[in-house]
C-alpha cells in the first residue's frame, strides 16, 4: 500500500525535506506563536498566573504557554532557548543566569513569604521563637527530622541560604533531603511527624491534609520575592523578545501589579507586588 | 545536541570518579530489588508448582488472577501501600511508610505476579513424568520438587531476570512509598526523575546508563547460560 511512497522518496528525497523543513520554518515565524513562559509551579498551582494571563493576552493578543517546572529547570529551559521569559524566586541563581548572560532586564513582580510547618508536638519547641534561626537552631540541636525539598527547586535554595545563614551544616541524620514537590514534601512531614519550610500558598491549599501547623512565620528571611526576566535574544535565533519584554512590561505595570495585589485563594492573599509599590497606594 | 554528548562525558567523569552519592543511590537500588526478589521468588516458585501440578478449584481463576495482576501499574501498587503504611492507615504504626524496606515490601508485590506466572508457564511445558518418575523412585515431594525445577530451570531463571527488571527500573512505587529521601530510600529511578527535574542531566544520564549496563549483562547472562543448556541437551 505504501508502494508509491516507497518508490518516490528514495528517488529524490530533498524536495519533500526542504518542503517539510520550509513548513517548519514558516510555522515558527508566524506571528500569533505563543510566549513561552518557563515559572515555577507555585504560581501555576496558585492559580495566579490563570488570573494574570488571561488579562494579559487580552491587553495585547499574545498568548502565552506556560511551562511550570522547579526554579533550577526553568532556568535551564531558558538556558536552551526553550523558553522566552522566566519568572521565578531565587534571587542568587537569578543572577548568575543574568550574569552567564541567558537573561537580559530583571525586573522585580511580587513577593510572598515562606513559613516552617511542624508537628502540633512541637518536639524541638520552636513555637513562641520569634526570629526564624533561633527556631532553625532549637531543630538543630535537638535533631528533631526536618525535610527537605532537595530538588534545587526555588523552596531548596531558600531553605539552604537560611541553614547557611544561621551557620548551621544540616546533618543528614535529621535533615533528610526527599527530592519531591512541595505538596509531597508536606504530606511526608505530616506522616513522619518533622518539620519543613514551605511556601504560604502550598501550606494553605495542602493544611487541611496535614497534622501539622505553622509554627514559625513572618521573619525577614523567610521573604520570598520573584523576579521576571527576558531570555537573552543574542543566544537563540527564535527568542521572541519583543513578546517578553511585553509581558514584563506589563505585570509591572499598575494594571499587572494590582491583579497580584487582589488575587486571593481561600479567602487569604498570597502574593505582594513589589514593582511599583507606591502606584498601589494610591 | 551538545548537551547530550556534554551530559554524556560527564556522566562517565562522575561513575568513574567514584562519586559517593551516585554509588550509594546505586547500591540502595540493587539492595531493594536483590531483597525483593530473594523473598518473592520461593513462595511464587511454589505457587507456580501447584498450579501447574495439580487439580484444585479456583486453579483457573487464580492462574486469571496473576496474569492479569501482572499488568497492574506500579503506582496503583504505591498507592495501596501508601494507604495502608500511612499513619492513619490500617498498618500505620509499623511505621514503615518512607523506609526501604516499604520499597522492598512494594516490588515483592510488583515482581510476586510475574514471577508466579512466568514460573508456572515454565512447569507447565515440563514433562509431568519426571515429578511421577522421581516420586515413584521414592523421592520426597520437597526432592520430586527440586529436580523438577532443575528441569525447568531456563524458564525460572528467566522468570527471575524479568521479575527483577521490572523491579529495579520501576519509578512509581518506590517515589510513593520511599519518597525519593536522599541516604534513605533514593534509588537510580526516582534519581534520575529528581536529577532531570532540576536540569542536572548528567546525572540522570550516569544512572541510566547503570541500569542499561545492568540490565544487557543480565541478559546476557541468561542467554549464555541457556545456550550451554542446549548444547548439553
Amino acid at each position: 500500500m505504501n508502494f508509491s511512497i516507497q518508490t518516490a522518496t528514495p528517488l529524490k528525497p530533498t524536495p519533500y525535506v526542504a518542503a517539510i523543513i520550509g513548513l517548519l520554518f514558516s510555522v515558527g515565524v508566524q506571528a500569533n506563536e505563543p510566549l513561552r513562559l518557563a515559572t515555577t509551579t507555585s504560581t501555576e498551582n496558585s492559580g495566579l498566573l490563570a488570573e494574570l494571563l488571561p488579562a494579559f493576552t487580552k491587553a495585547t493578543g499574545i498568548n502565552v504557554n506556560v511551562i511550570a517546572v522547579g526554579t533550577g529547570k526553568a532556568l535551564q529551559i531558558a538556558r536552551n532557548g526553550d523558553a522566552d521569559v522566566v519568572m521565578v524566586h531565587a534571587r542568587q541563581a537569578e543572577n548568575v543566569f543574568i550574569a552567564e548572560g541567558f537573561g537580559v532586564n530583571r525586573r522585580d513582580v511580587m513577593e510572598n513569604d515562606f513559613v516552617i510547618v511542624g508537628p502540633a508536638t512541637d518536639p524541638a519547641g520552636i513555637k513562641g521563637i520569634n526570629n526564624t534561626l533561633g527556631a532553625l537552631q532549637n531543630i538543630a540541636t535537638k535533631h528533631s527530622s526536618f525535610i527537605s525539598r532537595g530538588d534545587n527547586s526555588g523552596t531548596h535554595k531558600k531553605e539552604l541560604s537560611i541553614w547557611k545563614h544561621a551557620s548551621i551544616e544540616p546533618d543528614k541524620a535529621w535533615h533528610k533531603e526527599a527530592g519531591q514537590g512541595m505538596g509531597k514534601v508536606l504530606l511526608m512531614a505530616s506522616e513522619l511527624e518533622a518539620y519543613t519550610l514551605t511556601d504560604r500558598g502550598t501550606w494553605l491549599a495542602y493544611q487541611d491534609k496535614l497534622s501539622l501547623s505553622v509554627l514559625n512565620d513572618g521573619g525577614v528571611l523567610l521573604k520570598n520575592p520573584y523576579g521576571i526576566i527576558a531570555v537573552n535574544p543574542a543566544l537563540h535565533s527564535d527568542i521572541q523578545y519583543l513578546k517578553a519584554m511585553s509581558l514584563i512590561a506589563w505585570i509591572t505595570s499598575p494594571v499587572g501589579q494590582r491583579l497580584i495585589d487582589s488575587f486571593q485563594k481561600n479567602g487569604q492573599r498570597l502574593f505582594y507586588p513589589t514593582a511599583i509599590k507606591d502606584v498601589l497606594n494610591q | 545536541m551538545n548537551d547530550l554528548s556534554q551530559a554524556s562525558a560527564h556522566a562517565f567523569q562522575l561513575l568513574l570518579s567514584g562519586n559517593s552519592e551516585i554509588w550509594e543511590i546505586i547500591s540502595l537500588s540493587f539492595g531493594v530489588s536483590f531483597s525483593a526478589i530473594l523473598i518473592a521468588t520461593p513462595p511464587a516458585l511454589v505457587i507456580a508448582f501447584f498450579l501447574a501440578f495439580f487439580q484444585f478449584p479456583m486453579r483457573r481463576a487464580l492462574i486469571s488472577l496473576f496474569n492479569t495482576f501482572m499488568s497492574v501499574p506500579a503506582v496503583i501498587i504505591g498507592l495501596t501501600l501508601y494507604l495502608l503504611l500511612s499513619r492513619s492507615g490500617p498498618l500505620g504504626d509499623l511505621r514503615l511508610l518512607f523506609t526501604d524496606k516499604a520499597m522492598v515490601i512494594g516490588q515483592i508485590m510488583l515482581s510476586f505476579p510475574l514471577l508466579v506466572a512466568m514460573a508456572h508457564a515454565s512447569f507447565q511445558a515440563a514433562d509431568r513424568r519426571a515429578w511421577e518418575t522421581a516420586i515413584t523412585l521414592g523421592a520426597s515431594p520437597a526432592r520430586a520438587f527440586f529436580t523438577l525445577m532443575y528441569e525447568v530451570r531456563f524458564g525460572l531463571i528467566a522468570a527471575i531476570v524479568a521479575g527483577f527488571g521490572r523491579v529495579v527500573a520501576e519509578i512509581g512505587c518506590s517515589m510513593m512509598v520511599g519518597g525519593n529521601i536522599l541516604h534513605a530510600t533514593r534509588n537510580i529511578p526516582t534519581a534520575i526523575a529528581l536529577e532531570t527535574s532540576k536540569g542536572e542531566f548528567a546525572q540522570g544520564i550516569a544512572l541510566g546508563m547503570v541500569l542499561l549496563v545492568l540490565s544487557l549483562s543480565l541478559n546476557a547472562g541468561v542467554s549464555i547460560f541457556q545456550g550451554k543448556g542446549e548444547l548439553q541437551a
